[in-house]
């Protein structure tokens, strides 16, 4: 099993990967709304990407006020 | 048929096989003028109910399938209309839009919704009335109807009940939560996942297997199968109606359309 800097690795690579943006540019404690320029449509196409990345299900409800990869990751860890 | 494009969507038909293709930027929200354009469809498409054997809807727009209802247009014409007459104006549009619905559901051929990105509210109904749904795995379903006071108002409701267990209607309907494709698959709400981007080609190829079928086997199959729940959809609208009455709705109508954000309601 992965364990949270994993986790965090995997999640900040599809993020760039989709999002366009240099892995380099991103890091686990940014806030990814505003890294990312996303809005809520946006976030909830990476919460599936992530969901189907990990074989996992995330209810939406458990991101509420999450905004940051490293929290993102904490809560996919809670799960897998 | 010919094929036609309207404002809110389009349709042809190719092979004996309909396509309903939805274009109203940016979600395809169900508002009236989908709802005047859903009616001359669906008149279309009776006049091909011998010849035609199956139906696919799909969106042509990238975000998804189709968000909802308008609720912007909802908000509007509740501020615009006086109480006693705006709940007259809803309960119509919602037994019209019950009708289309109920048409597609029981339509003599077998029909398909191909569904990418969202389908939440009475886009998921849409899907919902459809035979089969065929879903790439960036799709997502979801019932969003309580964050704003309400249940769905399509016939969500009676027509999830009647595909799965009443686990699966409560999980989505009190919680609120979306479904991404594997595990609306995995409840028996999706019958097929594919890669992203690819529902649409996998409808055509399924509606083309359906042609080999006598369409009288087909349609007797469809009718023996899948009854439309008409009490239940009569009392969702009942339902639906009276809680629009209620303070919070207009709070979270009004809460909706103030943010600029796609979808201010999650998660």
């Amino acid at each position: 099993m992965a364990n949270l800097q994993e986790t965090t690795e995997a999640i900040l690579v599809l993020a760039a990967a989709h999002f366009s943006v240099p892995r380099a540019q991103l890091s686990a404690d940014d806030d990814f709304f505003k890294t990312l320029g996303i809005n809520s449509l946006q976030a909830l196409d990476l919460l599936t990407r992530v969901e189907n990345h990990f074989h996992i299900e995330l209810p939406d409800y458990e991101l509420q006020g999450v905004t940051d990869f490293r929290t993102l990751a904490e809560r996919i860890q809670a799960r897998l | 048929m010919k094929d036609f494009r309207a404002t809110t969507m389009s349709w042809g038909l190719r092979n004996g096989c309909v396509e309903l293709a939805l274009h109203r930027p940016p979600y395809n929200e169900i508002g009236s003028e989908s709802l005047v354009e859903f009616e001359r469809f669906i008149a279309e498409l009776e006049t091909v109910f011998g010849s035609a054997h199956a139906l696919i809807v799909h969106s042509e727009l990238g975000p998804g399938f189709c968000a909802g209802a308008d609720l912007r247009e909802l908000f509007r014409r509740s501020q615009e209309v006086a109480p006693d007459a705006r709940l007259t104006e809803l309960r119509e549009f919602l037994q019209r839009i019950h009708r289309v619905f109920n048409r597609i559901d029981a339509a003599p051929l077998t029909t398909i919704a191909a569904v990418h990105g969202m389908a939440f509210g009475g886009g998921f109904e849409l899907a919902l009335a459809c035979d089969l749904i065929i879903a790439d795995k960036m799709a997502r379903f979801c019932f969003p109807e309580l964050r704003l006071g309400l249940i769905p108002g399509f016939g969500g409701i009676p027509r999830l009940k009647r595909d799965v267990g009443n686990a699966v209607v409560r999980d989505l309907l009190l919680t609120g939560r979306s479904f991404n494709a594997t595990r609306a698959h995995g409840v028996g709400i999706v019958s097929q996942v594919v890669a992203e981007g690819e529902a649409l080609r996998a409808a055509r190829a399924t509606a083309a297997q359906l042609a080999k079928f006598d369409r009288a086997t087909a349609i007797a199959a469809k009718r023996f199968i899948k009854p439309i729940p008409e009490e239940e959809l009569r009392q969702e609208i009942e339902i639906f109606c009276d809680l629009f009455t209620h303070p919070a709705v207009e709070a979270g109508l009004r809460k909706f359309v103030e943010s600029e954000d796609p979808l201010p309601y999650l998660p």
